[in-house]
């Protein structure tokens, strides 16, 4: 998986600001990862952390003004999608790269049935026919097992629970076999049962199409079981990235390490209080000189709050944002806890 | 921690809300529909003891009732059956004097902390406004409460002329814990408190509900559809679906050695933040949806989905009974014979 080679998509020094009456916010602030074939990457961070707009970017999907691209390469097989004009990233957008979103009631037409909206997708993308485009999308809402899907098709979105909608977002997605799958927070709005499901099926359907995603979620929980690899967001930057089972094992940042402990952990006795990152999340317009997680960092030093932190290399696939990543990598050799 | 805690508190026996939707007239049969009145049985037939200082974790998914059976208990909505006591006293039907009365003890919660505190109101009149409908305080004394209860949740004092607006999520929830204590409540309701709030942000407020609970003896009915966040929290944990509670046990037991077929289920399906945990883990995919509460199937009303389902579970009503000591579950398939589903 190491090989740079077989990169479908390469995101290097990604800056996205935006211009607000508080001053410019850099929402995303100098992101850089690479994605191979059939990979799965999971993006976590909470909410203003940057983790939609660096994935917004990459679709060229930010509102300009007051939002700007400022700097960065997005290399998507082969092409610079910031070079393209606006034409051509459309002919990628739904065809090539697809997404869905946390909210699938706000994502679909909600005067258009299902079937109209399948249709258009390959009608664009793939040149279908009518007729080709209808058989399609029924194939496609059988593959995301909507159950009855030749009759399901002709139902319009308020016919089905939120969970079967995101379903149908699925479809839609996948309908042109995308090589990339941007998917948004898809569980958060949906009961624990049918998150499980959904998560399979997203499983299931990458294995046999053999796309790549980037999973984009607040919850350690589901990239734990997803990914294979993740990158931590604070404040527009990324504070560690590593491969999955290292990131949750040996942690390198302090604010990662934080999160993982304020889970509440099904295995512990209740009672004991949790950890708790005290403070809250930075106003991302004015941020301190140093280390924006620094006032929240219970390691704290004095040079944190002065100098921003280097992204130390930990291993040839580790980084952490930290002026200790290598004493807190250290540390969590001891099995932290 | 779980045992005697002390007095029962609060005490439901077999309540219910129903919603009448209407339907099943004349007009009705004959623009095609099923002839049949529609109702939403949103809690059907609940019983349960909370006791004094102790938190009960109510959990399921959206459309289950857990948020109807919360707001039933402080009756914020009518009770269309069955007794819900508060200290021997039934609020479900009592007068709207003696309700009145009774709301200081009983306090809620709110999911949403920006839609759950009026924007026009500074902080100070938000947690001030209950200390005066409720007569503990006038004027310059209701400040320096709510300059106490202020403290009490982690907020400065100095905040108190500020509006909701200027605050971050994290802080509006405690602005909402501030005004639920400040008539200084026996039992609170808390409707998904945390679920609306950042990970570093929920630690945080649960944290703070459970100091506030050792320090004023406080009892919590915990509502939630995180099942991490509700086995961290609750001394017992009763879950909830369709209408009916189908398991009740200590929050150790329910999440060690679940015996309902969609607890086993739920449990199953929440994510864990260790990816060796998850390569490994066998999970139990329910099918389909969450069946409507109108009109909720037969019988047993997991049947649908359940994998042990059998034609009695169709016809059969299971009761809740108690299947290991102080573990209850309402399913047919199991008894104190034989707890295990797979066994049956």
């Amino acid at each position: 998986m190491s090989e740079n080679n077989g990169n479908l998509l390469t995101v290097n020094d990604l800056r996205t600001y935006f211009q607000t009456e508080d001053g410019t916010v850099k929402a995303v602030d100098g992101v850089s990862f690479q994605l191979t074939k059939g990979e799965t990457i999971g993006i976590v961070g909470e909410s203003g952390s940057g983790k939609s707009v660096a994935n917004l970017s990459i679709m060229r999907l930010i509102p300009e003004p007051p939002g700007k691209i400022v700097n960065g390469d997005i290399i998507f097989d082969g092409q610079d999608v910031r070079k393209l004009s606006i034409e051509e990233v459309r002919k990628i957008r739904g065809k090539r790269i697809a997404m869905i979103f946390q909210d699938p009631m706000t994502s679909l037409n909600p005067f258009l049935k299902i079937s109209t909206q399948l249709m258009e997708v390959t009608q664009l993308h793939l040149g279908h026919t009518k007729k080709q485009a209808y058989d399609h999308a029924v194939e496609m809402l059988r593959k995301v097992e909507i159950p009855d899907p030749e009759k399901r098709v002709d139902n319009y979105p308020h016919e089905f629970s939120g969970g079967m909608r995101q379903r149908v977002m699925i479809a839609m997605a996948l309908s042109c076999q995308p090589e990339l799958l941007i998917a948004d927070e898809p569980t958060t709005a949906l009961d624990v049962t049918i998150q499980a499901q959904i998560l399979e099926l997203i499983k299931e359907l990458k294995d046999e199409l053999g796309t790549s995603v980037i999973l984009i979620t607040h919850d350690l929980g589901v990239v734990a079981g997803m990914t294979d690899k993740i990158i931590v967001m604070y404040a527009g930057k990324i504070f560690e990235s590593a491969p999955t089972g290292e990131l949750f094992e040996r942690p390198a940042n302090p604010y990662t390490k934080g999160l993982l402990r304020s889970v509440p952990d099904p295995a512990h006795e209740h009672g004991a209080p949790l950890y708790q990152i005290p403070g809250l999340p930075p106003d991302v317009a004015h941020l301190p000189p140093g280390c924006p997680f620094a006032e929240r960092c219970e390691r704290s030093k004095e040079i944190c709050e002065r100098e921003f932190p280097p992204f130390v290399q930990i291993n040839e696939n580790h980084h952490s944002l930290c002026h200790f990543a290598k004493e807190v990598y250290a540390e969590s050799a001891g099995g932290g806890e | 921690m779980t045992e005697n805690r002390g007095n029962t508190l609060i005490s439901l026996e077999g309540l219910k809300v129903y919603y009448d939707l209407g339907g099943g007239g004349l007009l009705d049969r004959l623009t095609g529909g099923s002839g049949e009145r529609r109702v939403v049985k949103a809690v059907d037939g609940v019983s349960f003891d909370i006791k004094e200082g102790e938190t009960l974790g109510l959990v399921g998914e959206s459309g289950c009732g857990k948020s109807t059976l919360g707001k039933a208990l402080l009756r914020l909505t009518d009770i269309t059956g069955g007794r819900a006591l508060f200290k021997g006293e039934d609020i479900a039907h009592m007068s709207g004097r003696q309700l009145r009365e009774k709301r200081r003890h009983l306090q809620m919660i709110f999911q949403d902390p920006y839609a759950s505190l009026n924007p026009r109101m500074t902080v100070g009149n938000i947690i001030g406004e209950p200390i005066r409908t409720f007569g503990l305080a006038n004027g310059k004394s209701v400040e320096a409460m709510v300059k106490d209860v202020m403290e009490t949740v982690g907020l400065s004092r100095r905040f108190i002329k500020r509006y909701p607006h200027e605050f971050s999520g994290g802080q509006r929830q405690r602005i909402g814990i501030a005004r639920a204590l400040a008539v200084d409540p026996e039992f609170i309701v808390a409707d998904e408190p945390i679920s609306a709030l950042d990970v570093s942000i929920q630690a945080q407020i649960m944290n703070l509900m459970q100091e506030l609970q050792k320090e004023k003896n406080l009892t919590y009915l915990f509502i939630s559809h995180d099942l991490r966040a509700i086995r961290h929290v609750s001394d017992r944990v009763a879950v909830m679906y369709l209408g009916e509670i189908v398991e009740l046990a200590t929050g150790k037991e329910i999440y060690d050695e679940p015996l309902h077929p969609y607890s086993k289920a739920l449990i199953s399906a929440v994510p864990l933040p260790d990816p060796e945990i998850e390569a490994k883990r066998e999970r139990i995919i329910l099918t389909g949806d969450v069946p409507s509460p109108i009109n909720p199937p037969t019988g047993c009303h997991f049947h649908t989905r359940c994998p042990y389902a059998i034609e009695d579970c169709k016809k059969t009503d299971p009761q809740l009974v108690e299947i290991k000591p102080d573990h209850f579950a309402a399913c047919i398939r199991i008894s104190r014979e034989r707890p295990r589903i797979e066994d049956a």
